[in-house]
């Protein structure tokens, strides 16, 4: 139930982790957002969630969340169907809008209404449950366009990079292909691709293997697991106990839009202490041992 | 037919299920009844039909000679006039209304979906009296036709373009804004690059049709009193038949003349169709 999180795995220092401090405010980021290079002002890779509040009508789906996630850490958000897992995630970019508490990401207080969220997503990057590839470009145009429009990169700089990226999961062949001729697992390797274009510190992955056929979700963790590797900072909702168990350095538990439990991976999944907890993991661990 | 199928009628289980010889006979007396209905009936038309008026007053081609070269330079030409003006204003009326319809100003979403349920809901033919008698009326200047027919036609099919391109852009999933705004792309970006060229693909079958049917509605133009030189390809119809003797035919060679329009925008239509009919497996993700 500690939530310190200590270890820091594999190497930093890879060629996207040049910033490995700890962010300090938000407000010299959000201050000067036409201040130049966004790089610069993008302080480092952490996330810090202090107190978030999301309601969707009446249901009232984050009931006061605290998170930190510290530069190079691996955590990985559990919980049953409908705990906030995802809305939590949605929240560090703000794909949702909380309605209270606070996000600071690599430096950017996400929550002030008057931060540049675009150029705090450029260094976020995100793997969605549906892929959400664009289906009228291909592979490699998938990897490049936000480079080129959001980035500025030249043409030759923006696929020279998204090759380098499709080579990192293995798809270096498909660079051709339309989303709609790839396989779900091979899909959502481009969707990783795509985001590691954009040269990003931090990464959120939502349920990146719910909508897999099962055969290839072996591939894509194993694509996420060489990632946690080499350093990148990961926020990863899942269902898949193994992965969480192997890869994450913390585990949070989440239940009824609180955090029940958190800790190290194998204490979390291995021995938890919290009943909701231990019928959480005995479902999900063992589905076969349900009797009605 | 219900003879052959009786026996495996209601409950098909294993055991009476029938064996495939069985299904292949019931398959071709089905096609032998639907083959007989057929020839019965084409056969009763013809036989019904007065052969020697319809070659006087119908198919009478010898005399329509008159009816060229105008029919096509003018005729047919005025036709797509009304038409293509129509459409760019229609068009143009329409992205308008779209954008307008998903303000965030209220006021902008009241007055279009008004506009958009008005000229929806009222026949084509009273606008054109509207635009054609009550402009003069109104305003004390007489619009050239051609002018008439394009506000008239193109206000009615804004209406229905806005309602199109609505359709096509809200069709687009919602995961794919927020993939284009999570890799950093601003909101008119990622409209730009991302939904857009998708709700296009999804909304050129329905704007094709949108432009048969515009073609078709510029007939309505008769209504009002038209010079020689602003006749389109109906009233070049009905007036043949009282000028040149030959019955219906002057329609048939209009009716002709449309098709030369509508048939390839059709075949159009069905191949766009065809292209956006790709599924995409990018759907809505839920909360």
């Amino acid at each position: 139930m500690s939530t310190t999180p200590e270890s820091t795995p594999g190497t930093p220092g890879t060629p996207e982790q040049q910033v490995p401090v700890r962010p300090q405010t938000g407000t010299d980021a959000a201050a000067s957002p036409a201040e130049a290079e966004a790089k610069a002002t993008f302080e480092a890779t952490g996330v810090d969630v202090v107190g978030l509040n999301k309601s969707f009508g009446d249901n009232h789906v984050l009931r006061g969340i605290d998170l930190q996630v510290a530069p190079g850490e691996v955590v990985c958000l559990i919980g049953p169907s409908g705990s906030g897992k995802s809305t939590l995630l949605r929240c560090v970019n703000l794909l949702e809008v909380p309605d209270s508490g606070t996000v600071t990401v690599g430096g950017f207080e996400v929550t002030d209404p008057d931060v540049d969220l675009d150029t705090m997503r450029r260094h976020v990057g995100m793997v969605f449950q549906q892929f959400n590839l664009f289906p009228h470009l291909t592979v490699l145009e998938n990897c490049t366009i936000a480079q080129r429009k959001v980035l500025n990169r030249s043409q030759a700089e923006a696929e020279q990079v998204a090759r380098t990226n499709l080579e990192r999961v293995g798809l270096s062949e498909m660079e051709t292909r339309y989303p709609d001729q790839l396989s779900g697992g091979q899909q959502q390797r481009v969707a990783i691709a795509r985001a590691l274009s954009m040269d990003p510190q931090l990464m959120l992955f939502d349920e990146p293997t719910s909508a897999l056929d099962p055969e290839t979700v072996g591939e894509v963790l194993s694509v996420m697991r060489r990632l946690a590797k080499v350093g990148m900072t990961m926020l990863v909702v899942t269902h898949e106990m193994g992965f969480a168990r192997e890869v994450a350095d913390r585990v949070v538990f989440m239940d009824g839009g609180v955090v029940v439990e958190e800790g190290p991976a194998a204490q979390v999944i291995g021995d938890p202490q919290q009943e909701r907890t231990q019928d959480f993991l005995a479902r999900v661990l063992h589905p076969t041992d349900i009797d009605l | 037919m219900s003879t052959a199928s009786s026996p495996s009628a209601p409950a098909e289980t294993s055991a009476t299920r029938p064996r495939p010889g069985r299904a292949k006979r019931r398959r071709q007396i089905s096609i032998g009844i639907q083959a007989a209905v057929f020839v019965a009936v084409i056969a009763a038309i013809l036989l019904a039909m007065d052969w020697e008026t319809l070659g006087t007053s119908v198919f009478n081609f010898a005399a329509i000679g008159p009816m060229f070269p105008d029919v096509i330079l003018v005729g047919l030409g005025n036709t797509l006039l009304y038409t293509v003006t129509s459409f760019i204003v229609g068009l143009i009326g329409g992205i308008v209304l779209a954008l307008m319809r998903m303000s965030s100003f209220a006021p902008y979403r009241w007055i279009a979906t008004a506009y958009t349920e008005f000229f929806r809901g009222v026949p084509a033919l009273l606008v054109f009296i509207a635009f054609g008698y009550g402009v003069p009326i109104a305003f004390g200047v007489q619009w050239p036709i051609p002018v008439v027919v394009m506000a008239a036609l193109g206000m009615v099919s804004a209406a229905y373009i806005s309602e199109t391109l609505r359709a096509g852009l809200q069709a687009v999933p919602m995961g794919q804004y927020e993939a284009a705004r999570s890799l950093g792309m601003p909101g008119w970006r990622a409209m730009l690059t991302i939904v857009i060229p998708q709700a296009f693909r999804l909304v050129l079958p329905p704007l094709t049709n949108e432009v048969i049917l515009l073609t078709k509605d510029s007939s309505l133009v008769y209504v009002l009193g038209l010079a020689a030189h602003e006749y389109e390809l109906t009233k070049f119809g009905r007036d043949g038949i009282t000028a040149l003797g030959a019955g219906l035919t002057p329609v048939l060679v209009a009716g002709l003349m449309y098709l030369i329009i509508t048939v390839p925008l059709s075949l159009l239509a069905r191949r766009f169709e065809s292209r956006s009919a790709r599924p995409s497996r990018a759907t809505r993700k839920d909360a």
